[in-house]
């Protein structure tokens, strides 16, 4: 069976059954469900996401983004820090990155106040962070490859028989 | 009143309207009806290309262009042959047309004289015969077959050559069928031209939708460059159909007659087009790539079930095409297709509007979403059942 076949369909349609993807791919479903099995415990499919816009919904929503200043620690680099800041369940995202902060973090909270608590409360005090610079999110245009709130493509208007 | 029938030309009176006009006028008036009757692809022009037409507006580049196109761009274009095809061309071999069609219509018109004959590989696309004949051509269908996985061969091309013979046609990657020849089968139509004053043209506009080797020009084969006009150009490749941009290479003094032709009536190629067609070329090649795994993908499924619901369906080599027989139903491809439409609302198009010799055929388009293509596929699979039943 062919995974890399098995990871385009699946990033085109994350959505379809077994039933569906071994129907597209004329493999017998067992196979598929195998191959799937295979491909998530080797972390090679890491999950299954829904998009949602929340600004579309009546509940309070508050995305930020977070620059951390850290020290690395000795033998192992900055590993151990980023464990310790990835494992607050607010952490949506974590990269350590080039420019003028070591860690850019993304967080999703229900209001200004949760963010500030996350902050002062939790990720400030850790050791080994030296500063914050926090940015809230205004406004969303594209998350994860979908766009929001600007103009999308025409549905399909192609004549129905052509040459 | 005018008479208007006394008005137009006998020529336009005698062309005949295409098997697929009556298509389009049943499907129009069933809007629910799911198609797989298109031409084109589905994909939108990647917006890397529609950008740059965009910004070449902005910037105010909104006049004629050189007549044979755009100097920058017909180098791209020989670039591009060069780094996809290994094909040598200089930009004076290359003229920017209004999409393939043009470079086609050009062509037919810049060689041929009353009388000449033109041999046309059937099923192909529907322009061919009409063009030849409108400019006093004479169309030599060639059939070819589903045995053959609708190749041409050397020895039918062979018998089909007489005095009067002026031009071959050659349109693989083929629409309808999806067929594409193999080198041995170039090579030998090669040896049966060479030495003839018989000019090839080539239409290689599905070129880059070949799902099992790299595409092979006529032209690249030893002594056929001086003998070949290739046509190409950027609806299929890049999805952009509507940009009606495609171009003829071939030798320096037939593209100099062709843009003499193009000049009384065309000008020159759009200009925003060519803008956007310069940035297809140098930055597009993963744009295309990734439509290519997806037609083959949509390809490899539909296949399958038509094979699997007893429609023997050759498997094609290119294009987005697939070309089932439909013999086994016991009707003619007219027959078939308007019941399927009929009945479970699909649109497939009559194999012989592609050629008497795709009687017994269908053409069915997989420029679709793989959702859209299973309804279909599923639709088909209860129209057979019914029609067995019956």
């Amino acid at each position: 069976m062919d995974e890399m076949k098995l990871l385009d369909l699946l990033s085109l349609y994350p959505r379809a059954s077994v039933a569906d993807l071994a129907d597209i791919l004329g493999e017998k479903e067992e196979d598929v469900e195998n191959a799937k099995d295979s491909l998530e415990k080797r972390k090679i499919i890491c999950g299954y996401h829904t998009v949602i816009n929340w600004d579309k919904t009546n509940i309070d929503h508050v995305d930020a983004f977070i620059g951390v200043s850290a020290k690395p620690e000795r033998d192992r680099g900055y590993d151990k820090i980023a464990e310790r800041i990835a494992r607050f369940p607010e952490v949506s995202s974590l990269y350590l990155t080039s420019g003028s902060s070591e860690f850019l973090l993304s967080i999703n909270a229900r209001t200004m106040r949760e963010v500030a608590d996350f902050v002062g409360g939790k990720l400030a005090p850790l050791e080994g962070v030296a500063s914050t610079v926090t940015m809230f999110v205004l406004k969303k245009y594209k998350v994860n490859g979908v766009t929001m709130e600007i103009k999308t493509d025409v549905d399909d208007d192609r004549l129905p028989i052509s040459a | 009143m005018l008479d208007y029938d006394k008005l137009i030309s006998e020529k336009a009176e005698k062309m005949r309207p295409s098997g697929i006009r009556r298509f389009f006028d049943l499907v129009a008036d069933m809007p629910e009806c799911i198609s797989l009757g298109v031409g084109e692809p589905d994909f939108q022009t990647p917006w890397d290309i529609r950008d740059a037409a965009i910004h070449s507006l902005e910037i105010g580049r909104t006049k004629y262009t050189a007549n044979a196109g755009l100097k920058e761009l017909r180098m791209e274009i020989c670039g591009w042959l060069k780094r996809r095809y290994e094909m040598a061309y200089q930009p004076e071999e290359i003229l920017v047309t209004v999409g393939g069609s043009e470079a086609i219509d050009l062509a037919l018109r810049a060689l041929i004289e009353e009388g000449d004959e033109v041999i046309i590989p059937e099923p192909c696309f529907v322009c061919y015969d009409p063009i030849t004949t409108l400019i006093g051509g004479k169309p030599v269908p060639v059939a070819t077959t589903e045995e053959n996985e609708f190749r041409v061969t050397a020895e039918q091309i062979r018998a089909a050559i007489t005095p009067r013979t002026k031009m071959l046609v050659l349109s693989y990657p083929n629409n309808p069928t999806g067929a594409v020849l193999r080198h041995e089968d170039l090579t030998a139509i090669a040896d049966v031209l060479r030495g003839t004053d018989i000019i090839v043209l080539s239409d290689e506009i599905y070129s880059e939708l070949n799902y099992t080797g790299a595409h092979e020009s006529i032209a690249m084969i030893e002594g056929m460059k001086e003998r070949t006009i290739v046509v190409n150009g950027f609806s299929k490749t890049y999805s952009m159909t509507g940009w009606r941009l495609g171009y003829a290479a071939g030798p320096r003094p037939i593209i100099a007659a062709m843009t003499k032709i193009h000049q009384s009536c065309i000008m020159s190629a759009p200009t925003t087009s060519q803008y956007a067609a310069i940035t297809a070329l140098r930055d597009c090649d993963d744009d295309v790539d990734y439509m290519r795994r997806q037609y083959d993908t949509r390809r490899q499924y539909c296949v399958r079930k038509l094979n699997e619901m007893g429609l023997h369906t050759f498997e094609p080599k290119g294009a987005f095409y697939l070309f089932p027989n439909i013999s086994s139903s016991g009707m003619t491809s007219d027959e078939f297709c308007e019941q399927l439409l009929q009945k479970k609302h699909v649109a497939i198009i009559p194999g012989s509007a592609f050629g008497a010799c795709g009687e017994g055929f269908a053409r069915i388009s997989y420029a679709y979403s793989l959702e859209h293509l299973r309804e279909a596929m599923k639709r088909i699979q209860e129209f057979l059942d019914e029609i067995k039943g019956e």
